[in-house]
Order: structure tokens, then C-alpha cells, then sequence
């Protein structure tokens, strides 16, 4: 029987007015006057009426809520429409599974009852709409590919009292379990088979498995050696191990004449020169091998840092891309070594311009061709601003309910990221050195041991997103490879594993289940000692009927996979079990040299681990640099000279600052928990005036005085003009936050994330050439290991524009530096904005003519309509940055300076002003006599602007209490510095050069225009 | 008198059998489903003086026996079943489901209960605690500090008079209707209530984040005993957790203790004298 309960607000829900304020920016025709929100849940059992009762009674709170059954019309007051937003069938349905898990213990039901719980949400809608708003409002609140929605216009619902009373359940076809698939095929099968995916017995493709010509040859002689054609199942596995997301193959396969190819040669290769030189000083334990990278944190810890891209995801589903970005990235935490805590979330987001309205289209507007139905829709592309909220919405419930303080974060923006977006996510974990008298960074699959599954179940959702990220986003993107989160299932894993399992040495080996889903991590695992079989049949499913090649490469969510001694078995089970926590056994691990999956008694997949792992044929990349050369901006030519003369520059720094690569995003910062598990030491918002920070510090350890502070740098417009110096600046950048906070050089280490476009294209790899030879520059420069990384070489997109006319938009090449440094003592460390009135300010380092892709030429470049964005970008200057850095450490542990903020885009001018709008302090500031090369090419004027908008590395600007003036002057005597002025006791804002104010405005003013853009966001 | 005779004189008046004196009072911390703030409130009251261990419910119902052992209660801030259902709903009716009994004779002895934030929830879900929690008055998850005033009566708030504290919800507006407000106001068990305060006032905030209906943060029921509140006081356990240390420092006004860790202290004490 089904049976719905509506549980329905008593008093005006406060949801209503974010819902209100989007609805009517729709551009509907209508106004919408008020909404409610009803919860309904479609029970679908064979309990009493008397059962129903009890349940709907369980999910009211009483005092702010009532229930009805099957009744909408008494209870929805007045109305025009109703919208119901559900999940489709098959799409993991949380709030479902709680009710169920709260039915099923209220009533005293058994675990496997038959009762199945839909969840939906009921808007009932009044005001002067239309069917067609209602239809605009609905798609605005839902996403076809994993929900649907239902609307109802009030003659509808007056005739039946409620909603329809139909289960969203899934009922697969049943299929032949498994096919072989011919290799013994012409050469263009063969291309098409690794395109668009084995060919069904329906007739359909079955999605990409991004395997070339040369791989495809490469399996064909294999099989054929074998005297077999592969199965469906063997094929979809070694294209999931062989994807470009797992295997890496641009970084690892010989580029040019870098015969070793550029992640062994300089990134590998900077991390070994680095720790050889550091000798016992060396900190690295864990670097390149496991999930996350791990360095020494005090005599008793460990801790752990991971940096994921879920960008090809988030393009397709917003939330569910990022909630699941944030929540695996957790996973390389609990798997790295025994399994590590997560204490602390990174985040960092590429977003096309949010005010970017233009339609984009995965599929061409005729259908012909494409495998869509003529009644299908097409298939558009969320633009930006839905994206960046979906985003925003999904590591706020990822990283919020998982208990994990999300406390370091960034946002950009370019147009070039509205093809996709980059959603970057990180995770720092902190283990002890020893669990149980053995290291915990290491841990070895036995023969023997039970292959363990723990953790959410397995469904259709998340197959083919290792090959998917491996490739241009179109019109053939699986919408199956997008994956739903459920932190807290996750949650129970994380705290059985973590808080006990561990330390009752219950398993020998952990990893997780990412990539490629279990056929990844067993094959991996499998590694260690030399074999695994596998049941396939035992792994637990959310529905009947799914293929054995979906359940061996899915992505379903929150699992993670285990090796665990038999004799072990029992009490592990039955940990889990009594923390709500799935683990089955689903086969054993061998020595006998294969990867073997059986499925109902047949071996369906029989492959050598060898040919697995190293089978992928090697190819060699040759790359070809052309050299960008962009016009200077016509404010800085002779022509232009008057034209910019009269914007003052006043209004100049107001415009950067209220742009949002350079202003606040409290709203962000805001809405993440930050605080929990009590290790905040230096917030993401600072000061009176609530400034975001460019570094964060937390203690992870209650009774240590040591802390972390974790910082990033990134310039993607940088790379425009040359990607050796964008990868230079991002480095310097991350670097400089810490140590502009307190951190020190000698305990820190970095973290790379590439994310490139086209990569098969010869200039892309040249370009990806110079950023890795920056990366081993300045990190063995600085002394800074590289400890973990990551790639996501296809951020392309391909399809048709609103006017239907094809389009690729790929994103810039981009690499994120993260940093991770471990401080002696959290109280020294020091904030960035300003403290006191009478401080003198000083600034450390040069300025030197580097205004190319500033966020100030780009600024002007945008006001001509051009691409004018210079050629000077900035470069590092390694010896110089690097005594200015030891320097400043000096300077804080002395304890000498009130403020310290390190200079980024916008350059001087933002930093004074973001330092005081901090402080909600004014200053008063003397460009005179500025260190550094500026040259007077551009005659006065602009080397004005030099002096304020340029982004020179190695920069950070500092103010000091006047008693301790001459302890400060004498510390930084041996670096270039400057005393420029000091902090005032009025509001006013004051910049001069050679006594002639250039810049004059107030820090109220300055606060409002830095939170312009956020408060818009609430 | 001295502060701590005063604590005693107040206390003993609700005690409804003699009084022992407990050196190390032991405190239950339950744990599961999401609860994520168990650890740094174990030590919070650890640094505190009691004995605090971390329960996850599955055990507690396995062995109910054992909450008789306990002095101190605590339901630690979290997202319990992800807020599914409805914030603390999810957890309260699993307590109600295996523990009515033993809750119930546990608010029969001597005993302090503390509820903080998803603890909170659950308190109200479960019927122990007053009113009802929902979400913030502008529908989003907010992380801030605020600025309190102590109004109700409690050995957890003795010799307290204002605070500030962190609050990270995205459902903390109590709602209560103003029959059972005027009543609660009348017994002091309006425990807690917004102000404009230093911190508000230092980052120009507004006092009320979450819209809560008569700017309450933080209710008490049983005599005081047990004490429900959105804020987070574990949050505030150490002076670099303020978001004004930064200026103290620069004032040469550094502290090791925050104030929130006033409110553990107090529990313990209301066991030793």
C-alpha cells in the first residue's frame, strides 16, 4: 500500500524569502506572493493505518509542525500552483533512508521490511503566475538529471485532495549479465569502441572509455594472445585503470627529450633533491605514495594534505559535484596510511562571471543523429551563477555535516570558466606517528585477507566519471557520472574507522573508493600482494538488476575498501554494525598474479595484474611553444594617455576593490562551519571589518602549542602571457601568505594542482612544459617539498551557443598551489589587518614594473573591449624573496609587527585598503622612493600606477607599534624595505606621491565597496 | 561569603537527596549519527576537572545500565542524521525509542544535562527542554560569534553574567509561544538571550543572527539542572578562539582560557562542594 505523509510548517518558514527573491529574478511574467514548504514522504509498505499514524506522528515536531496523510487541499491554504521536487528513480534519496531507519526503529520492524520511503518537497505557490512561470520556477529548483518535478494547478488538486500516489522506483530491465565483446574488428570499431563506449545489446554505445587506438590495439593482441574475446566487464576495467584521471599518462609518459616525463623529472624529482638536502631536517614521511601526502607534525603526529579537482561533475550537477568532491577528498584523508582524521577543509572555486546569462547547449538544436528523442530537451548548460550557488551549497552540507571545519577557501572568476568550472577541494588529516607500536603511514594487503566493502551502497549512479573527466565535456557526457553525497553514512565510516577500528588493529590495508569505484581499489590493493578474487554477486546494491560491469566500475558514494585478516572478521563486522555502518566481504585477496571477478559462480573478468597496471602502451608527447605577445592597454600608450587620466585613481582602486577576484566573500566564509572541533586560531574572516584572510591557522591537536596554516596561490590570467612565471607567482603567493602570518620556511611544504585544457595539443604541453620546470624551480629554491598532487588535464568544452552556432570554450591553463606549514607556536601569529592608529606602516620587498594580467590591466582592458592585458607579468625573484621571507619570520618571533599582509592582485593600493578596512582604520601612505625597478617609460603618471597596482611578488606589507620602530628597523636592515607611512586615528584613506594626494577616500566606504558584492550574495 | 560557598548555598537547594561530594565527577558524552562535537567537548570538561567519556548511543542502548554511573550528561553540537527530518528529530527519537526510562531516572537524581546546538535540538525534540528549534531567520547556515546575557538560573551559568560564544547552525531559531514564554521568564528559565554586546559591537553585527523569538539563545529546565543552548561554549575554550585575540594581543592582554570554558567548570563544581 502507499501512503503519504505531508508534514507541514505551522509558522511561516523563514526559507521563504530566499526562494521568493530567486523566483521572482526568473523573468516571469507573474508575481509570486507567498510559498510554503510541506515535506512530504510517499510510503510505500504494507504497515497498518494505525503504523502510518505512529510514523507521521514521529516526523512532526508538534510545536512548529503538523502532519496529514494523503491530504495536500485543507491544509495548503490558498493557492494557485503546487510544484513537487523529487528525486528521479534510483537516486540516492537521504532524508528517505533516515525515515526508514526511524520507522523501522519505532516500529520494531526487521532491517530488510519491505518498506521504502520517497522523499519530496511540496512548494505550494500563490500569486498572479502562470502555467509557464510555474514551469521556469520549477526548473530553477531542479536538476533533470538526477530530480524530477511534478506540478499541480489547484483544479487538479481540489479533484484528487493530494499529491499522486506513485513510487519512484527503480525497475531495471533484466540483461544478459555480461557479453563478450569482439576486438577482432577494423580500426575505426576499434576507435569508436574506446570513444563512445561497447556497443549494448540494445544497439546503444555505453559511454566512453577514453581509450585511443593504441590502447585498444594494445587489449586486442592481449585477448587474442589469450585466444578469448574480452568481456564487457574486462574492458570497461582496464579503461578505468587506464583512464587519464588514474593513470596520469601526460605526466608520466616521455615528453620531448624529459624522458622520464615531467611528474617523475620535476616534480618527484624536486621533492627527492629537496629532502636530500633538508637531510635530518627532512619532514616529509608519506609523499607521492598514498591517498593524501604526510609530513611530520610534532614528535607524536602526522599530518596529512590532499588537494582534489571535481570539476567535470560540478558542470553537470552543481551540488551534487562539489558535496561529492568535498566528501572524497575526506576519503583521501581516511585513507591515507591506517586511516587519518580529517581536521580541517580547503576549497577553492573558478567561476565564469555569475552575471553571464548566455544560453550554452551540450548538443546541437537538431536531434537528428543524437541519440535524442525528437520530445527530449536539450541538453543546456546551468549557467554560471546557478553553478557557483550549487557549488557553494554542495561544500557547505559536504563539509558542515561531516563535523570537518571548512577553514580555508578561495573564489575567482574568469569567462573562460563557464564551459566548466574549477572546484578544487582539500582535506588536511592528522594521524599518530604510531598505532600500536607500527608506523601508520604504512600498511600492506596480506594474501588472505578478506577483501572488505564499508559504507554506502552501490547504484548506477557515478559510472564512467574516471573516463569521463578524461575528455571534453559534450554531448555525449553520461549523465549517470554524476554521484550524490551522503556525508553522514560517510560520517559513521569515517568515526568506526578512525575513532576505533584502528586502534583495535583490525585490518591491515585501507584505501578509497574514488575513481574507477571498487574496480580501482581492489585492482590497486590487489598490487600489494600480487592477486585478488572477487564476488561480485556479494556486493550490497540499492536496487536489483545492475550489471556486473556497473557494479564493478560505479562510483556510488562513501565507500571505502578494506583488507581484513579473517580472523579479524567477526569483531570488525560487528564494530561496524553497531555504528550503522554496511561492511561486507566480497572476496579475498591472493598471490596469484590475476585480478579474477566472478559473478554468480562464472569468472567474468581474468586479467593479469601485470597487463593491468603496466599494460598501457607508453606514447611520447612532443609539445610546441608559441609565444603570446598582447597589446599594452591604451590607457598606457601616448594615445590613450588623457583618456585615462580621467578616472582618478581614487575611483580606480574603488572599481578593483569591488571586483570580485579582489573583494570580500563572507557570504561564503559565513555559511561554512569554521569552528568546529575547536582548533581555530586565525579565522577565514579577520578584524573589525571581517577581511578575508589569505591564510588560515588552526591547532589540530588540543594540547600542542604547534599549529597548521594552510594558504593558496593562483593566477590563471597570468598564463596568458607565460605560464613558467603564472606557476612562479601562484607558488611565491602560497608561500608568502603563510609566512606573512607567522609560518615558517624550514616546515613547509606544498601541494600541486594542474588543471590544463587540451592537453593533447602541442602548445598546451609546451605551456604545461614551463609550469612544471617553475614548480621545481622555486620549490627547490625555497626548500619546500612538493607532497601531493593532482591532474585534470580536459577542461574543455564543446557545443552550440544561444544563436546555435558551435562553440569551444576551454578554460585557462590554471595551477593551484596549496600550502601547508606547521607553526611552533599559534600564538605568535599575526593577522592581517590593521590594530592600532600610530603604527607606522612599512613595506617589505620591490615594486617593480609588472602590471601584465593584473587584475588593473585587465580592468582596463575591459573597459576598452580588448585583450590589452600587457606582457609584464611578474616574475619571482628567488634570492631576494627568499631573505625577505626569513627576514619577516625573524621579525614575528620577536613579535615586532601588529599587522602583516602579503601583497596579490591589485597590488599595493588593495592591500593598504583591505588592511584597512580590517581594521576600520585609516592610513595615511607615501608612494616616494619606492624600491624596486620602475621603469619611466610611461612617463609619470604611469609610474604611479606602477607603484600602486602592480603585482610584483615577494611583497608584504607590515605595521609596527612605534616602541617597537627601532627593533623592527634593525631586524630588516639587510632586505629592501620601505617606511611609507603610518596608520591614523580618522577614517580617512589617504595616498600621496611627492605630497600630491593621489588616492583619497574613507575605510566606510572602502568597507562597503569590499562587501558590495557579498551582501548581495545573502 | 566566598564565591564558591555562594555556588553551594544556591545549588543545594535544588538537591533532592543529601548531598555527597564527588572530586571527579564523570560525564557522558554520546556520540553517533553524525554528533561531531564530542572530542572538544570531552575536553573541555576534562580541563575542567571531571572524568568525561565519549558513548556512542548503540552502546548506551546495549548497555542502558551504565548511564546510572554518570553525574553529567551531554549532547554535543553535530549534524545528527544530517538534520534529515528536521534538526535533533532523527537522534531524539531514538533516544525515545530505547532510552525513555533510563532519561527519565537519570533527570530523577542529582545530575546536570547540557544540550549544545544539534544537543539543543535534540533536547527539544525529545520533550526535556521547552520550545522548538527552526531554521534561521534568513534560511541559511550561519558561523559567527554573538554576544549573550545570562538571564535564567543554573549551576551551569553561576557567576556568569555575559558571554560570548560562536554559533554554526542553520536551524537555531527557538520558537516558543508567549503563554509558555512569560511562564519560563517568570521561573528564570530563559537561560540565555541575544545582545549587542562587545563582539557585536567590535564587528558591527546585529545581535539576533537566527531571528530567534525573543532573542533567545539558550533555555534551562529541571531546577536549572539542564541547560540547552545554540551557541557553542567548547568553541570558546581558549583565548586565541575570540575573534577579538588578535587586538588583545596587540594590547599585550594575552590569555590562555577563553570564557566558554566557564561553563564546564561550573558543572564541576557543582559536584565537589
Amino acid at each position: 500500500m502507499i501512503s503519504r505523509i505531508y508534514v507541514i510548517p505551522k509558522i511561516k518558514d523563514s526559507r521563504e524569502r530566499l526562494f521568493l527573491k530567486s523566483w521572482n529574478s526568473l523573468n516571469i511574467s507573474g508575481k509570486v506572493k507567498t510559498i510554503s514548504i510541506i515535506d512530504s514522504y510517499l510510503v510505500d509498505s504494507s504497515l497498518s493505518n494505525e503504523q502510518i499514524l505512529q510514523s507521521a506522528k514521529m516526523l512532526t515536531n508538534p510545536i512548529i509542525e503538523k502532519f496529514s496523510i494523503n491530504e495536500i487541499l485543507k491544509n495548503a491554504g490558498k493557492f494557485n500552483y503546487i510544484i513537487e521536487i523529487g528525486f528521479l528513480p534510483g537516486v540516492t534519496d537521504n532524508v528517505g533512508n533516515t525515515a526508514k531507519e526511524t520507522v523501522v526503529d519505532l516500529l520494531h520492524l526487521k532491517k530488510d521490511a519491505n518498506l521504502k520511503i520517497y522523499t519530496s518537497k511540496v512548494f505550494i505557490i500563490s500569486g498572479s503566475v502562470k502555467l509557464e512561470d510555474v514551469k521556469k520556477i520549477a526548473l530553477s529548483l531542479h536538476n533533470p538529471l538526477i530530480e524530477r518535478a511534478y506540478i499541480a494547478g489547484v483544479k487538479e488538486i481540489v479533484k484528487t485532495k493530494g499529491l499522486p500516489l506513485k513510487a519512484p522506483e527503480v525497475i531495471l530491465e533484466k540483461r544478459i549479465p555480461v557479453i563478450p565483446v569482439s576486438l577482432s574488428v577494423s580500426d575505426e570499431e576499434l576507435i569508436k569502441i574506446g570513444r563512445e563506449g561497447i556497443l549494448d545489446e540494445t544497439g546503444a554505445r555505453r559511454g566512453p572509455l577514453a581509450l585511443d587506438l593504441a590502447s585498444m590495439k594494445v587489449i586486442q593482441k592481449y585477448f587474442k594472445k589469450l585466444e578469448r574475446d574480452p568481456k564487457d566487464i574486462e574492458l570497461e576495467s582496464l579503461a578505468q585503470t587506464w583512464s587519464e584521471h588514474c593513470k596520469h599518462t601526460i605526466f608520466a609518459n616521455q615528453i620531448d627529450d624529459i624522458k622520464d616525463g615531467l611528474y617523475k623529472t620535476y616534480i618527484k624529482g624536486a621533492t627527492n633533491l629537496i629532502r636530500k638536502q633538508k637531510g635530518n631536517k627532512d619532514f616529509c614521511v608519506s609523499v607521492f605514495s598514498d591517498n593524501s601526502g604526510g609530513i611530520v607534525f610534532d614528535e607524536d603526529y602526522l599530518v596529512t594534505h590532499k588537494v582534489e579537482t571535481h570539476n567535470s561533475p560540478s558542470a553537470l550537477d552543481p551540488f551534487g559535484g562539489a558535496i561529492t568532491g568535498i566528501v572524497g577528498v575526506n576519503r583521501d584523508t581516511i585513507g591515507f596510511g591506517l586511516g587519518a582524521k580529517p581536521v580541517a577543509n580547503a576549497y577553492g572555486f573558478c567561476f565564469g562571471n555569475p552575471e553571464d546569462t548566455r544560453a550554452l547547449y551540450r548538443d546541437p538544436p537538431s536531434s537528428k543523429d543524437f541519440g535524442r528523442a525528437s520530445n527530449e530537451k536539450r541538453k543546456k548548460m546551468f549557467p554560471p551563477k546557478r553553478i557557483m550557488e550549487g557549488v557553494i551549497k554542495g561544500v557547505n552540507v559536504g563539509g558542515n555535516c561531516s563535523g570537518i571545519p571548512t577553514v580555508s577557501g578561495f573564489v575567482k572568476y574568469d569567462d573562460r570558466f563557464r564551459g566548466k568550472p574549477l572546484v578544487f577541494v582539500g582535506t588536511v588529516g592528522i594521524i599518530p606517528r604510531k598505532i600500536n607500536g607500527k608506523l601508520s603511514h604504512e600498511k600492506k594487503t596480506e594474501a588472505g585477507d578478506y577483501i572488505v566493502v564499508i559504507g554506502g551502497r552501490v547504484g548506477a549512479d557515478g559510472i564512467h566519471g574516471a573516463t569521463f573527466s578524461s575528455v571534453t565535456m559534450d554531448s555525449s557526457s553520461p549523465a549517470t557520472a554524476v554521484q550524490i553525497g551522503d556525508p553522514i553514512t560517510q560520517k559513521k565510516l569515517s568515526d568506526a574507522i578512525v575513532k576505533e577500528a584502528r586502534a583495535m588493529n583490525l585490518y591491515n590495508s585501507i584505501t578509497d573508493n574514488g575513481a574507477g569505484g571498487i574496480s580501482c581499489s581492489v585492482a590497486e590493493m590487489a598490487k600489494e600482494c600480487n592477486g585478488a578474487l572477487v564476488d561480485l554477486e556479494k556486493v550490497p546494491l540499492k536496487y536489483p538488476r545492475l550489471q556486473p560491469w556497473q557494479i564493478w566500475i560505479s562510483e556510488s558514494q562513501e565507500r571505502m575498501t578494506l583488507s581484513v585478516p579473517k580472523k579479524k572478521w567477526e569483531v570488525f563486522r560487528k564494530l561496524m554494525e553497531n555504528h550503522g555502518v554496511e561492511a561486507v566481504v566480497i572476496g579475498e585477496f591472493t598471490d596469484s598474479g590475476r585480478c579474477v571477478v566472478k559473478y554468480e559462480g562464472k569468472t567474468i573478468v581474468d586479467i593479469d595484474l601485470e597487463f593491468l597496471h603496466n599494460g598501457l602502451p607508453k606514447r611520447s608527447l612532443e609539445s610546441k611553444a608559441i609565444v603570446n605577445i598582447f597589446p599594452e592597454p591604451l590607457g598606457h600608450s601616448l594615445t590613450g594617455e588623457a583618456k585615462i587620466a580621467k578616472n582618478s585613481k581614487t575611483k580606480i582602486l574603488e572599481e578593483l576593490l569591488a571586483n570580485k577576484n579582489i573583494s570580500g566573500f563572507s557570504f561564503i566564509s559565513e555559511q561554512y562551519d569554521h569552528e568546529v572541533q575547536a582548533s581555530s586560531v586565525l579565522k577565514p574572516l579577520s578584524g573589525r571589518g571581517r577581511i578575508n584572510t589569505d591564510a588560515q591557522v588552526f591547532r589540530p591537536v588540543f594540547s600542542a602549542s604547534k599549529g597548521v596554516i594552510l594558504s593558496a596561490g593562483l593566477y590563471p590570467s597570468y598564463g596568458d602571457i607565460n605560464t613558467y612565471h603564472m606557476t612562479a607567482c601562484a607558488l611565491d603567493t602560497a608561500i608568502r601568505n603563510v609566512i606573512a602570518c607567522g609560518g615558517t620556511l624550514s616546515h613547509l611544504a606544498i601541494l600541486d594542482n594542474f588543471c590544463w585544457c587540451s592537453s593533447y595539443d602541442k602548445n598546451r604541453l609546451a605551456q604545461l612544459i614551463e609550469s612544471v620546470k617553475a614548480c621545481y624551480d622555486y620549490s627547490v629554491g625555497y626548500g619546500t617539498p612538493l607532497i601531493s598532487g593532482k591532474d585534470s588535464m580536459f577542461n574543455d568544452f564543446k557545443g552550440y551557443d544561444e544563436k546555435n552556432n558551435p562553440i569551444a570554450i576551454s578554460i585557462p591553463p590554471t595551477i593551484l598551489i596549496s600550502a601547508i606549514c606547521v607553526v611552533p607556536d599559534i600564538h605568535k601569529i599575526v593577522s592581517p589587518e590593521f590594530k592600532n592608529s600610530g603604527d607606522v606602516i612599512y613595506l617589505l620587498g620591490e615594486t617593480n614594473d609588472e602590471l601584465g594580467a593584473s587584475e588593473y590591466y585587465k580592468f582596463l582592458a575591459k573597459k576598452e573591449g580588448n585583450n590589452s592585458i600587457g606582457n609584464n607579468v611578474p616574475k619571482v625573484d628567488l634570492k631576494n624573496n627568499l631573505k625577505t621571507y626569513l627576514v619577516l619570520e625573524e621579525v614575528i618571533k620577536k613579535e615586532l609587527i601588529s599587522s602583516s599582509i602579503s601583497l596579490t592582485s591589485g597590488g599595493l593600493a588593495v592591500a593598504l585598503a583591505k588592511a584597512s578596512v580590517g581594521g576600520m582604520l585609516g592610513c595615511k601612505v607615501s608612494l616616494s622612493d619606492m624600491p624596486g625597478r620602475i621603469s619611466s617609460l610611461y612617463g609619470g603618471n604611469s609610474s604611479v600606477d606602477v607603484r600602486l597596482f602592480s603585482e610584483s611578488q615577494g611583497r608584504i606589507l607590515v605595521s609596527v607599534l612605534p616602541k617597537n620602530v627601532s627593533k623592527f628597523e634593525k631586524t630588516v636592515k639587510g632586505i629592501s624595505y620601505k617606511k611609507i607611512g603610518w596608520v591614523s586615528k580618522d577614517n580617512k584613506f589617504i595616498i600621496t606621491d611627492s605630497n600630491k594626494k593621489i588616492i583619497e577616500s574613507n575605510v566606510k566606504k572602502l568597507h562597503d565597496i569590499y562587501h558590495d558584492f557579498s551582501n548581495k550574495m545573502l | 561569603m566566598t564565591h564558591s560557598n555562594k555556588l553551594r548555598v544556591m545549588v543545594s537547594k535544588n538537591r533532592t537527596m543529601k548531598k555527597i561530594k564527588i572530586k571527579k565527577p564523570k560525564v557522558i558524552i554520546l556520540s553517533g549519527y553524525g554528533l561531531n562535537c564530542e572530542e572538544e567537548t570531552k575536553f573541555a570538561f576534562e580541563s575542567a576537572g571531571g572524568k568525561a567519556d565519549i558513548v556512542h548511543i548503540n552502546d548506551l542502548i546495549a548497555m542502558p545500565k551504565m548511564l546510572s554511573e554518570y553525574q553529567i550528561l551531554a549532547f554535543p553540537g553535530g549534524f545528527s542524521y544530517g538534520d534529515d527530518t528536521g534538526s535533533g528529530k532523527a537522534y531524539a527519537n531514538k533516544l525515545k525509542n530505547h532510552l525513555s526510562k533510563e532519561l527519565k531516572e537519570f533527570l530523577s537524581r542529582d545530575t546536570l544535562m547540557i544540550g549544545i546546538c544539534n544537543g539543543f535540538q535534540i533536547l527539544t525534540s525529545l520533550g526535556i527542554l521547552p520550545g522548538a528549534l527552526t531554521y534561521n531567520k534568513n534560511g541559511k547556515y550561519i558561523d559567527r560569534w554573538v554576544d549573550l546575557k545570562i538571564e535564567g538560573k543554573s549551576p551551569w551559568l553561576y557567576g556568569i553574567k555575559n558571554i560570548s560564544l560562536p554559533i554554526a547552525h542553520g536551524e537555531g531559531r527557538y520558537v516558543i509561544d508567549s503563554k509558555k514564554y512569560r511562564e519560563m521568564k517568570r521561573k528564570k528559565e530563559i537561560a540565555l538571550n541575544y545582545v549587542k554586546g562587545e563582539i557585536c559591537s567590535f564587528q558591527n553585527l546585529e545581535k539576533n543572527p537566527n531571528g530567534a523569538m525573543y532573542d533567545i539563545a539558550g533555555v534551562v529546565g529541571y531546577n536549572g539542572r539542564v541547560l540547552g543552548m545554540m551557541p557553542h561554549p567548547e568553541r570558546a575554550m581558549f583565548f586565541h578562539h575570540s575573534p577579538l585575540w588578535q587586538v588583545r594581543k596587540t594590547e599585550g592582554n594575552l590569555k590562555k582560557d577563553g570564557d566558554g570554558i566557564l561553563l564546564f567548570k561550573n558543572a564541576i563544581k557543582y559536584f565537589r562542594q
